[in-house]
C-alpha cells in the first residue's frame, strides 16, 4: 500500500524490540468477541488511477456550476478564485500542519490569522473578530447563545428575512440549550416587523441582510430600539463580498457579526467546508466563542502570535466553556484572507460593484419576461421573483435544458407557502450570454 | 589560507566560531516578514477586474463610504508574503508530528485532486438533485463505507467537526429519551452524563451544552474506565456515558463489552467519541461493542487534511435506536437515482433537527472517501496494525529513559509518559517539549490526559517509516540523557532554533491584542 | 484571617467580609490574567460561585467563603489582574460581602489550621 512505508522485515524488527510475537499480541486487550478475523467486507487496495477512474465518474454525472449559465445562490455563491489561492493553501506547511499549539513553530498559520481577523473586523466594521467557525449557520447559532450569556436573557427575535436553514440550524442548538425562538414570517421587506416583536425579555434580534430574498436593508432603526431595550443585534451576513458595497454591520450598530465567508477564496464544495465569519464589540470578547489569535513578544522582545484567551474554551473550562468547539476552518480562512490580500480594499469594491451591476441586467432582462414579477427592490447581487408557476418545477425544468436558474425559496421552507417565488443571483462569474439563456429558457416555459 | 580561484572567489568556506546576530532580522532562508497591513499595498489590488459601468447609486444610502482598510498585494508580492509565513511552519510533510490524540498523518494528494474536480468543488448545494446525482451517489458511497467498517446501521455525515459530531450524537440521545417519555425536563429525568476523567475536553463541554449534568467516572490504577464506578453512578438519571475507546492515555478499554452491558441495563445509551478509531479501523468494529453513537473524525482516521486546524469533518454512525433521530439532510437511494432529504417527510423520521446549512462538508467525504478506496479493507486494517505497532515501538524504545505512564500490556496506537523520569532534573515536560523543537521535531501532546502528572502522549501514526521512528527516537534518547546530565540550559531556553524564542502568553492574555490597528498619527484609512 | 479548603480566605470587620484567594492558590494558579469579580448587590450563599479568576491555562472558580449580600467587587482587578499575584492577601482581595449569618465563620480554619491543611496536600 502506497501510503505505509513499513516493510514486512521492518516489522518483523520492530516486533522483536517490542518483545511481541505477532502484530495480534499488541491487541489482546481487545475482548475475544470483539475480534475479527479477517477483511472487512468492502473492496481491497485500489491504485490512484483506479480511484479516479470510480470517483471521476462520480463527478461527472453533476452538472458543474461552472459548465452552464448559473443563477444559484441563497448562502453559496460562485465567484472567481485566484490562481494564487489554491497553489498557496496547497503548500505542506499550511496543508499538512495542526492547529498553531507550538507557537515558535507555527507562526505562519499564526500570523495569517490575527491578518484574518483584522480583515474580517475591518470588512464587518467591527473591533474584534476571531478566528473563524465551522460556516455562517453555525455562527449565527454562537452568536444566539452568546447573546443570552451577554444579557442574561432567553428568547432571541428573529426576522423573517434570515435564511431559513440558518434559522434551522440555530433553533436546533439553542432550543437543546433551553433558548426560545420567535421567528417573524418570512417576506421579502421582513425587517420591517422586526421592532414590533422587541421585548424587555428579548436577548437579541437577528436580522440578515442582505436577507435571503436579496433585500438589502439599513438595519441602524432596529439597533437603537434592540439597545433601547437591552438586547444585542445580530446582524448576518450569508454573502460577503456585498460588504464590499454595502454599509457594513458595524456601522449600522450591530453588537455581532456571523457571516458566511464562503464566497471569497472557497469553491461551492456542494456546501462545505465553508468558513463562518464571527465579530464583535471588543466588551464582549470574553463570551465569545472559537479561538482568538492575539499578539504578543517572545523571549528576546521579538513580534509573535499566540491563541490566547482560551480560558474561555472547551480542553479548559470543560463543561464551563462558552462553546464545545474545538476547531476553526483553517485552511478556509487561509483561503479567505489570500484573496482578499489580493483584492485589496480596492479589488474587493469593484467586485462588489461588478456582482450588483450584473445582477441589475439579470432583474432587468428577467423583468421583462411577461408573467415574471421582481419582488426584492434593492439588492446587491441577489433578488427574489414571482413566477406564475411553481419554482421548483421550473427550475427542474431548465435545468433539463442546462440553465441553473436559481434556488427556489419552496425549497428551503416548503411549508412558507412561497412556492411561486425564485432566488436568482448574479455574480461577477456571470455573462451576458447566460442572462440572454436564462431570459429565453424562462420565457419558453412560462 | 582558504582555496583561491582566479578572481579571488573563496572556493572552501572559513571556518568561524562565533555567530553574530544577523543585521535585518533575517536569517538565511527564514524571511523577517512584516503584517500586510504594514506594506505599501492601501489602493492596490492584485485581480485584474473590468471596470465597473456604475456606481451603484441606485442603492442611495446603503452604499459604503468610508474606507473599509483592506490593504491589497499583488500577486508575486502575495506569492512572497504566503510562502514566507509557509516557512515559519511545522508540517506533517517536513517531519513526524506525534501529537497524541491528533492523529497527523501523511494527507494523500490524490485526495486534494479528486476534491477539486470540478463536479465535486463546483457544485452547488442547493442545486436540482437531477444535476448532482454523483454527489449524492458519493455521500451515499462514504455512508456505506462508515457503516461497514463500524458495524453500525446508520450515519449523520453533516456535522463539521468532531465536537460537532459530538453534540449530534449527544442530540440524537436526548431525542430518543425525550421520545420514550424519560428525557430531560420530563417526568423522570434522565439529567446526566457520565464521562471519564481522562476524557477530551470536548466531551464535558458538549454534555454540558446540551444541557446535561456531567458526572466524572474514575479511572482504575491501569488507565481505564474505573467500572465499579461507573456501575454505582449508572442508573435511572443517567441519559448517556461517553467513552473514548481506545481511551485518551492510549488503551483499549478492557471492560469495554461490560461498561456497555452495564449502560444499556441502566436504560442509558453508550456515545463513544471516535478520536481514537485510527487504532482500530477494519480490526475492531464499535457496533460490535455495544456503541449506540460515535463520531469519526474524517481528519484523524480518513486523514482529510488538517489545515492548520480545520476545516474537519465529524460524521456520527448510528444504532438502530437512535438511527431515526438522526438530523436532516440525509440520503436515500431509490430506483430512480439518489434523493437528498432535506426534510424528515414521516412520521418515522423523528429528526432532531438540523445542525448546519447545507450537507455538511462535501469537500472532506471526497477526500475521505479517496482514503478509503485507496487503502482497500486490507490496507485500512493494515493502518491500525501499522499504527499501533509504530506506537509500540516507540514505547518499547524509550521506556528505559523515560517513565511510561501504564507499563503493564501493550498500548495502543499512542505511547503515554508521564514526567516521573524528569524529576531532579529541573526539567519540565514543557521545556522537554520545546527542546524537541531544536530537534527538528514536533513536541507531542503534553500535559493531556490531565490524568497524568505532566503527560506527554505521542502518536507516531502508520506513515512514518521505521527509519524516520529511529531518527526520532534517537533524539529523544539524547534529549532525555541530557536532561538527566543536568544539561539543563538546553531546555529552559529552548527553543533557541526555531523562528521565535518562547512567547509571552501572560502578556497575550492580558491586554489582548486581537487585530492590527494604524499607529497613532498615520492617515492609513483603517477603521 | 481566615481559610476554606477551596483556598478562599476572610477578613471581618464589623459585618462586613473581605474576600479573596489564599497566596497558596495564586501561586498554584500562576500568572493570573483575568478576574471576574461580582457586581454589588448581588446575594450570595456560601459556597456559591461568585467570581473567577483566569491564568493562562487554567479557570478556577472562586466560592463565596460566606453568605451574603455583596457590597463591592474589586473593580481594580479588571485593569490590573496582576494584583492577585502580588498581593492575594490584601490588594488583591475579590469582593466584600455583608454576612448574613456569622456563625459560618466559625466553620473556617484559623493561618494555623490552613497552613496545617496545606501540609497534606
Amino acid at each position: 500500500m502506497r501510503y505505509l512505508p513499513l516493510t514486512p522485515d521492518d516489522r518483523s524488527a520492530m516486533l522483536a524490540a517490542i518483545g511481541a510475537k505477532t502484530i495480534d499480541d499488541l491487541f489482546v486487550d481487545v475482548p475475544q468477541a470483539a475480534r475479527r478475523e479477517g477483511f472487512v467486507d468492502l473492496p481491497r487496495v485500489a491504485g490512484e488511477l483506479e480511484v479516479e477512474r470510480t470517483l471521476g465518474a462520480m463527478a461527472a454525472r453533476n452538472t458543474a456550476a461552472g459548465s452552464v449559465p448559473f443563477f444559484c445562490g441563497a448562502g453559496a455563491y460562485r465567484h472567481h478564485v485566484p490562481a494564487t489561492v489554491d497553489h498557496v493553501i496547497q503548500r505542506s506547511e499550511f496543508l499538512t500542519s495542526y492547529t498553531p499549539y507550538q507557537p515558535e513553530i507555527a507562526q505562519g498559520t499564526l500570523q495569517y490569522l490575527y491578518e484574518f481577523q483584522t480583515q474580517v473586523a475591518n470588512l464587518t466594521g467591527m473591533p474584534v473578530a476571531n478566528a473563524s467557525l465551522y460556516d455562517g449557520s453555525t455562527a449565527m447559532a454562537e452568536g444566539v447563545l452568546m447573546a443570552t450569556r451577554v444579557t442574561r436573557r432567553n428568547k432571541a427575535v428573529i426576522s423573517g428575512g434570515v435564511h431559513p436553514h440558518y434559522v434551522a440550524a440555530t433553533e436546533t442548538v439553542v432550543h437543546a440549550v433551553g433558548v426560545e425562538t420567535e421567528v417573524l414570517t418570512a417576506a421579502v421587506d421582513a425587517e420591517a416587523a422586526v421592532i414590533d416583536q422587541i421585548g424587555p425579555d428579548t436577548a437579541c434580534v437577528v436580522v440578515q441582510t442582505p436577507n435571503v430574498f436579496g433585500t438589502a436593508t439599513d438595519v441602524t432603526k432596529i439597533a437603537e430600539a434592540a439597545h433601547a431595550a437591552g438586547a444585542l443585534l445580530i446582524v448576518v451576513v450569508t454573502e460577503a463580498v456585498s460588504m464590499g458595497l454595502l454599509k457594513s454591520p458595524g456601522e449600522m450598530g450591530a453588537d455581532i457579526v456571523a457571516a458566511e465567508g464562503q464566497s471569497i477564496g472557497n469553491a461551492l464544495n456542494f456546501g462545505g467546508p465553508y468558513v463562518g465569519l464571527f465579530a464583535c464589540r471588543e466588551k464582549l470578547i470574553r463570551q465569545m466563542p472559537g479561538r482568538l489569535c492575539g499578539e504578543t513578544v517572545d523571549a528576546d522582545g521579538a513580534r509573535g502570535f499566540v491563541l490566547t484567551l482560551s480560558t474561555r474554551e472547551q480542553h479548559i473550562r470543560r463543561d464551563k466553556a462558552t462553546s464545545n468547539i474545538c476547531t476553526n476552518s483553517g485552511l478556509c480562512t487561509l483561503a479567505f484572507t489570500i484573496h482578499m490580500s489580493l483584492l485589496g480594499e480596492t479589488g474587493l469594491r469593484r467586485m462588489a460593484l461588478l456582482n450588483h451591476e450584473t445582477a441589475v441586467a439579470t432583474r432587468d432582462a428577467l423583468a421583462a419576461i411577461p408573467g415574471v414579477e421582481v419582488l426584492t427592490p434593492r439588492f446587491f447581487n441577489e433578488f427574489a421573483v414571482k413566477l406564475p408557476k411553481n419554482a421548483v418545477e421550473v427550475v427542474d425544468t431548465l435545468a433539463k435544458q442546462g440553465v441553473l436558474a436559481g434556488v427556489p425559496y419552496g425549497r428551503l421552507a416548503p411549508a412558507a407557502g412561497m412556492d411561486d417565488v425564485l432566488l436568482v443571483a448574479a455574480t461577477e462569474t456571470t455573462t451576458e450570454a447566460h442572462i440572454a439563456a436564462l431570459k429565453t429558457a424562462l420565457a419558453e416555459v412560462l | 589560507m582558504s582555496t583561491m580561484n582566479t578572481v579571488g572567489r573563496p572556493t572552501t568556506p572559513n571556518k568561524v566560531e562565533s555567530k553574530p546576530a544577523t543585521l535585518t532580522g533575517g536569517r538565511g532562508l527564514l524571511q523577517d516578514e512584516h503584517l500586510i497591513f504594514e506594506s505599501d499595498g492601501w489602493g492596490k489590488t492584485g485581480v485584474d477586474l473590468p471596470e465597473p459601468k456604475t456606481s451603484g447609486s441606485d442603492l442611495g444610502d446603503l452604499v459604503r463610504k468610508d474606507p473599509i482598510g483592506l490593504p491589497g498585494l499583488s500577486e508575486p508580492e502575495a506569492m512572497r508574503h504566503y510562502v514566507r509565513l509557509s516557512q515559519k511552519n511545522h508540517a506533517i510533510d517536513l517531519a513526524i508530528y506525534p501529537l497524541g490524540s491528533c492523529t497527523m498523518k501523511h494527507n494523500p494528494r490524490l485526495n486534494e485532486k479528486m476534491a477539486r474536480l470540478p463536479g465535486f468543488s463546483d457544485i452547488h448545494p442547493l442545486q436540482p438533485q437531477s444535476t448532482v446525482q454523483g454527489a449524492l451517489e458519493l455521500m451515499d458511497q462514504l455512508a456505506h463505507w462508515l457503516k461497514t467498517l463500524t458495524g453500525m446501521p446508520a450515519v449523520a455525515l453533516s456535522p463539521k467537526a468532531g465536537a460537532h459530531g459530538e453534540l449530534c450524537g449527544l442530540m440524537a440521545i436526548r431525542a430518543a429519551h425525550r421520545a420514550a417519555g424519560n428525557g430531560l425536563r420530563s417526568d423522570t429525568p434522565r439529567n446526566k452524563v457520565l464521562v471519564p476523567t481522562s476524557a477530551h475536553g470536548t466531551n464535558p463541554a458538549t454534555a454540558a451544552f446540551v444541557g446535561y449534568t456531567v458526572v466524572e467516572v474514575a479511572q482504575t490504577e491501569d488507565g481505564r474506565v474505573d467500572v465499579a464506578d461507573l456501575a454505582s453512578k449508572l442508573g435511572p438519571d443517567v441519559a448517556a456515558i461517553m467513552v473514548t475507546n481506545p481511551n485518551t492515555c492510549g488503551l483499549f478499554e478492557r471492560d469495554i463489552l461490560e461498561i456497555s452491558r452495564l449502560t444499556h441495563e441502566a436504560g442509558a445509551y453508550f456515545y463513544c467519541d471516535g478520536a481514537n478509531f485510527n487504532a482500530i479501523v477494519g480490526r475492531v468494529r464499535p457496533g460490535d461493542l455495544g456503541v449506540d453513537a460515535m463520531h469519526i473524525n474524517l481528519h484523524k482516521t480518513f486523514s482529510t487534511p488538517h489545515g492548520g486546524g480545520g476545516p474537519g469533518a465529524g460524521p456520527v454512525v448510528l444504532s438502530e435506536a437512535l438511527a431515526p433521530f438522526a438530523p436532516a439532510p440525509w440520503v436515500v437511494s431509490g430506483e430512480d437515482g439518489f434523493n437528498l432529504v432535506e426534510f424528515a417527510e414521516d412520521e418515522a423520521e423523528q429528526a432532531f433537527g438540523r445542525l448546519c446549512a447545507f450537507q455538511g462538508q462535501m469537500g472532506m467525504y471526497v477526500r475521505a472517501l479517496s482514503y478509503m478506496m485507496s487503502h482497500g479493507s486490507d490496507g485500512l486494517r493494515q493502518v491500525a496494525e501499522d499504527a499501533v505497532l509504530n506506537a509500540n515501538y516507540i514505547k518499547a524504545r524509550l521506556s528505559d529513559v523515560m517513565s511510561v505512564a501504564f507499563p503493564e500490556g501493550p498500548c495502543m496506537h499512542e505511547a503515554l509518559f508521564d514526567d516521573e523520569w524528569l524529576k531532579g532534573t529541573d526539567v519540565t515536560t514543557l521545556d522537554f517539549a520545546k527542546a524537541m523543537i531544536d530537534e527538528g521535531f514536533h513536541p507531542m501532546t503534553m500535559y493531556f490526559p490531565l490524568v497524568v502528572h505532566g503527560a506527554m502522549l505521542i502518536e507516531p501514526t502508520e506513515t512514518e517509516s521505521k527509519q524516520e521512528l529511529d531518527r526520532f527516537i534517537e533524539a529523544m534518547r539524547a534529549l532525555a540523557n541530557a536532561a538527566k546530565a543536568g544539561d539543563v540550559d538546553r531546555f529552559k531556553g529552548a527553543p533557541f532554533h526555531a523562528p521565535l524564542k518562547r512567547l509571552d502568553e501572560t502578556r497575550a492574555a492580558r491586554q489582548p491584542v486581537l487585530r492590527w490597528t494604524a499607529p497613532e498619527g498615520s492617515n492609513i484609512a483603517a477603521e | 484571617m481566615r481559610f476554606t479548603k477551596d483556598h478562599e480566605w476572610v477578613k471581618v470587620d464589623g459585618d462586613v467580609a473581605t474576600v479573596g484567594i489564599s497566596k497558596h492558590a495564586a501561586d498554584a494558579l500562576g500568572d493570573v490574567v483575568f478576574v471576574e469579580t461580582p457586581e454589588a448587590g448581588k446575594s450570595v450563599a456560601k459556597g456559591d460561585s461568585f467570581a473567577v479568576v483566569e491564568s493562562v491555562k487554567a479557570a478556577s472558580d472562586v466560592y463565596a467563603p460566606v453568605s451574603g449580600e455583596v457590597i463591592e467587587g474589586n473593580a481594580a482587578l479588571a485593569s490590573a489582574p496582576e494584583t492577585v499575584n502580588a498581593d492575594p492577601e490584601g490588594d488583591g482581595w475579590f469582593a466584600k460581602i455583608k454576612v448574613s449569618d456569622a456563625s459560618q465563620l466559625d466553620a473556617l480554619m484559623d493561618r494555623a489550621a490552613y497552613d496545617q491543611f496545606l501540609s497534606t496536600l
